[in-house]
C-alpha cells in the first residue's frame, strides 16, 4: 500500500527527515513512536502533502503510484487520510456541511453519485453513534470551541465517514480521557480490515493496548532507528528512548 | 514560508461574466456638463419646473464644491467634462407592455439572469430594471397597486405622484450633502421609487437591477423609499456593467424614510465591473445612501455585499431620530486584484433608546485595499442609546491591506457603545485541512470566506444569499492558487 524509501524532507532550511524507510501493507497497523521533535508529524504531513515541506530526496509510493506527485486533495480523494495532531478550527462553517462537502468530493472523484442531505444524515447517524458524536457537535462550526477530546473524536469520525485506504493518525490519543480513549480506539478498530492500512503516531503504549499494532517503529532525529513487534512499545514504555540511541546502532550511522 | 505564500498568492485572471456590451440604438447626449445639459435632461424627462429648479440649484452648488479626498483610495482625477450624462435605449413610443421593449435590452436582462416576464421571475420578487439612464421595465406593478403600494421608476413617480416625490426628495440626503450627492441631484436620470402605505406589509421582495451599458456614460440614479406607519418592505438592488478599459462613474443617491413602527430592509449586491487584473478599467462607485428612522420604533437595515467596482466609496447610514428606533448595517466588502474599497456606515443617534448594530466583514486579496470607516454619533438627547460594532478583516495573501477607522462621538453619558475588531489571515493550515479532506483549494477558500461572512449573508433574502455566495466566490477566484 505505502512504500517510503530513503525519504528526506526539509522545512525552512531545516533538514527534518534524514532518510525514512517504511513499508506498510494493506491490512496492517503500524505504530510510530519517538521523542518530541523527531519528525513524526512531519512524516504524517508529508504523506498528506502539506505544502510547507520540501522533499529533498527519496520517494513515496502509494498503491504503486508516486504519491508526492499528487495534490493533497487528490491524495485525500484517492483514500489517504490524516487525523491531525492539532485539528484546525474554521469559524462559521457548519461541521455537518463541511463533512458533506468532503464525502461528496470523494464520491464525485470515484464516480459515485453525490449524497443528498437526507442520505448524508442517514450516514452520519450511523457513524456518529460509534464515536459518540452528538447533534450539537455537528451543528457547530468545524472544530470551533470543541474541547481537545472532542476535536480528536471528530477526526476519527471523519475517518469513519471517508473510509480511507490509508489512515495516518497523529497523536489521536493525546488529550483524551480514558473513556474517550476507549471510544476512539473502538472506532479505529472497527475500521481495521484487509484492505486498509493504518499508521498510528503515539507517545503512549496505553493506546496500543487497545489498538494492537502489527509493527512498531521508533523515529529519532529524522529516521527510523528501530522496528519491532508490539513488544517494542512495552520496552520503550519502561526504558525510554535513550537506550536505543546509545545501545543499538542506527542503520547507516 | 515561501511555498505557502506562493500557494496563497497566485493571482490568476478572474473572469467577469457580465462584461458583455449590448448593441442598442441609444438616445445619447454629447459628453460634458453645463446648465444646458441639466435642462436637457429635465426636458427629456418632461419634468415639472420645480424639479428643474432643484436640479439647477444643485448644479450651481456643485460648481462651488470640491471633490472629497479624505478617503483611503487612490485614483486619477475624474474629468467631469468627459462623461456622457444621459443615454437611453431609443423607443418610438411609450411602452405599454414588455413586448414592446427593445428585444436587445430585454435579451440583456435575460442574459444577466433577470428575466422580466413576471411568470419567470423568482416567485415573490418584483423587479425594476434600469438600463443606462432610464428604467425599462417594472414588473408586478398591478399586483402591488392593489395594496396601494407604489413601485415604479423615479421618472414615472415624478409624473404620477409629484406630491410624494416633492415631499421626500432630498429630505434625507439634501443636494448640498456632498460633492457626489450634488452632482447626482443635478443630473440624475432615473432610479426607483417605492411607497408603502400605512399598515401594509409588502407581500414580495422589491428589486431594482441596474445595468450600465453605454460607453463613457456615467450612471446617476436616485432611489427613494418611503414606508409609512407600520409598513414593511424588503428591497434589493443589483448591478453589473460591461468590461471596458476606461473607468466609468456611478454616483447614486438612495434615501429611505421609515415612519412610526415601519421597517425597511435594503440589501445591495454590488457587482459592477471591477477592472481587469492589472487594475485597468472598472467602475468608480461613489454612492450616498442614508435612511431616516423618522418615527418611533422604526427600523432600517442596510445589508450590502460589495464584490465589484474598481473603487467603492459609500457609507449607508441611519439617522435614528424616532425614539426606540433601530439602525443596522451588515456588510461584506471584497477587494481583489487592484480593487479599493472605503466603506462603512454612519449611525446617528438622536432619539431616546435608539439602538444600532454594525457588522462589517472586509476581505482583501491580491493588491486589494479594504477600509472600514464608521461613525457612531450619540447626540445629547439620545438617552440610553446603544451601539454594537464588529469589524472583521480577512487577508488572503500578503500584498493586500485592511484598515479600520472607527469614529465615536458621544454626547450622552448613558450611552453604551461596544466595538470589536479582528484581523485574520486565511490560514494555509485551514486550507490544508480542507484539502486533506478532499475539498479543492477553491472550494476551501469559498467555504472559509462564506463562513467568515455568515452573519451578513443570513440577513439577505434567501434567493439572494445564494447569489451573494456565488458572487463572492467568483470575485475571489484565482486569489489562492
Ligand atoms: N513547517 C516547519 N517549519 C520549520 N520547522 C518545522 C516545521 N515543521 C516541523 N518543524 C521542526 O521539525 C522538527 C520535527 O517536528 P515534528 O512536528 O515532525 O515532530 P514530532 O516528532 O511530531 O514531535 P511531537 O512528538 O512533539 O509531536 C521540530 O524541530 C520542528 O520544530
Ligand atoms: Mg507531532
Amino acid at each position: 500500500m505505502l512504500q517510503i524509501k530513503n525519504l528526506q524532507v526539509k522545512a525552512e532550511d531545516k533538514q527534518i527527515l534524514t532518510g525514512v524507510d517504511l513499508h506498510v501493507k494493506a491490512g496492517q497497523v503500524h505504530a510510530i513512536m519517538g521523542p518530541n521533535g523527531s519528525g513524526k508529524s512531519t512524516l504524517a504531513r508529508v504523506i498528506a502533502g502539506h505544502p510547507e515541506y520540501v522533499v529533498t530526496g527519496g520517494e513515496v509510493l502509494y498503491e504503486g503510484r508516486d504519491l508526492l506527485e499528487m495534490d493533497p486533495d487528490e491524495r485525500a480523494r484517492e483514500g489517504v487520510f490524516m487525523a491531525f495532531q492539532y485539528p484546525v478550527e474554521i469559524a462559521g462553517v457548519n461541521n455537518a456541511y463541511f463533512l458533506k462537502a468532503a464525502v461528496n468530493a470523494k464520491r464525485k472523484h470515484l464516480g459515485q453519485p453525490e449524497l443528498d442531505a437526507m442520505e448524508f444524515m442517514e450516514l452520519i447517524k450511523e457513524k456518529s453513534k460509534l464515536l459518540e458524536i452528538n447533534q450539537a457537535m455537528l451543528q457547530r462550526a468545524v472544530n470551533e470551541g470543541f474541547s481537545g477530546g472532542e476535536k480528536k473524536r471528530n477526526e476519527i469520525f471523519q475517518m469513519a465517514l471517508l473510509e480511507p485506504k490509508l489512515a495516518v493518525l497523529d497523536e489521536t490519543d493525546s488529550g483524551l480521557d480514558i473513556d474517550a480513549l476507549k471510544t476512539v480506539a473502538a472506532g479505529v478498530n472497527t475500521m481495521r480490515g484487509p484492505d486498509r492500512a493504518i499508521i498510528v503516531v503515539t507517545h503512549y503504549q496505553r493506546l496500543l493496548d487497545y489498538i494492537v499494532p502489527d509493527h512498531v517503529h521508533v523515529l529519532s532525529a529524522g529516521r527510523i532507528v528501530k522496528s519491532g513487534g508490539k513488544e517494542l512499545a512495552l520496552e520503550l514504555e519502561q526504558k525510554g528512548y535513550s537506550w536505543i540511541e546509545t545501545g543499538a546502532q542506527p542503520v547507516g550511522a | 514560508m515561501s511555498t505557502s505564500t506562493e500557494t496563497i498568492e497566485q493571482l490568476a485572471n478572474r473572469e467577469y461574466k457580465y462584461g458583455f456590451v449590448t448593441d442598442v440604438d441609444a438616445d445619447t447626449i454629447p459628453k460634458g456638463l453645463n446648465e444646458d445639459v441639466v435642462r436637457l435632461i429635465s426636458e427629456k424627462k418632461g419634468e415639472p419646473a420645480w424639479l428643474l429648479e432643484w436640479r439647477l440649484k444643485a448644479y450651481r452648488l456643485w460648481l462651488t464644491m470640491k471633490e472629497p479626498n479624505w478617503q483611503n483610495v487612490k485614483y486619477d482625477p475624474i474629468n467631469y467634462q468627459d462623461i456622457v450624462y444621459y443615454s437611453a435605449p431609443k423607443k418610438k413610443k411609450v411602452l405599454n407592455s414588455l413586448d414592446e421593449m427593445d428585444p436587445e435590452v430585454r435579451a440583456t436582462f435575460d442574459k444577466l439572469g433577470i428575466p422580466l416576464e413576471e411568470q419567470k421571475l423568482f416567485a415573490g420578487v418584483a423587479v425594476d430594471a434600469v438600463f443606462d439612464s432610464v428604467s425599462v421595465a417594472t414588473t408586478f406593478r398591478a399586483k402591488l397597486a392593489e395594496k396601494g403600494i407604489i413601485f415604479m421608476s423615479f421618472s414615472e413617480a415624478v409624473r404620477e405622484h409629484p406630491e410624494l416625490v416633492k415631499k421626500y426628495l432630498g429630505s434625507v440626503v439634501p443636494y448640498s450633502d456632498n460633492f457626489f450627492a450634488a452632482l447626482n441631484s443635478a443630473v440624475f436620470s432615473d432610479g426607483s421609487f417605492v411607497y408603502i402605505p400605512k399598515g401594509v406589509r409588502c407581500p414580495m421582495e422589491l428589486s431594482t437591477y441596474f445595468r450600465i451599458n453605454a460607453k463613457d456614460t456615467g450612471q446617476f440614479e436616485r432611489t427613494l423609499i418611503v414606508a409609512d406607519e407600520g409598513a414593511y418592505v424588503s428591497y434589493l438592488e443589483g448591478c453589473t456593467a460591461p468590461m471596458r478599459d476606461e473607468h466609468q462613474l456611478h454616483a447614486a443617491v438612495v434615501e429611505l424614510v421609515a415612519h412610526d413602527d415601519a421597517t425597511i430592509k435594503y440589501s445591495t449586491i454590488q457587482n459592477w465591473y471591477p477592472g481587469d487584473k492589472d487594475g485597468k478599467g472598472g467602475i468608480y462607485n461613489f454612492v450616498t445612501k442614508r435612511g431616516l428612522c423618522a418615527g418611533r420604533s422604526s427600523k432600517i437595515t442596510w445589508t450590502q455585499v460589495e464584490t465589484g467596482s474598481s473603487i467603492t466609496w459609500k457609507y449607508p447610514g441611519c439617522i435614528l431620530q424616532g425614539d426606540n428606533s433601530i439602525g443596522e448595517f451588515y456588510s461584506v466588502a471584497t477587494t481583489n486584484n487592484w480593487q479599493q474599497a472605503d466603506t462603512g456606515t454612519k449611525m446617528i443617534h438622536i432619539g431616546k433608546n435608539t439602538r444600532s448594530t454594525i457588522v462589517s466583514k472586509g476581505i482583501s486579496a491580491g493588491h486589494g485595499q479594504n477600509t472600514y470607516r464608521g461613525l457612531v454619533r450619540i447626540g445629547k438627547n439620545a438617552k440610553n442609546a446603544r451601539n454594537y460594532s464588529q469589524c472583521d478583516s480577512m487577508l488572503i495573501g500578503d500584498k493586500c491591506g485592511a484598515h479600520t477607522f472607527p469614529y465615536l462621538e458621544i454626547k450622552n453619558t448613558s450611552a453604551r457603545v461596544e466595538h470589536e475588531a479582528s484581523t485574520s489571515k486565511i490560514g494555509e493550515d485551514q486550507i490544508f485541512y480542507c484539502r486533506q479532506r478532499g475539498i479543492s483549494t477553491e472550494d476551501a477558500v469559498n467555504m472559509i470566506v462564506s463562513g467568515f461572512c455568515k452573519e451578513v449573508f443570513r440577513e439577505l433574502p434567501m434567493e439572494f444569499a445564494v447569489e451573494a455566495q456565488k458572487l463572492l466566490s467568483v470575485s475571489l477566484e484565482g486569489s489562492v492558487g
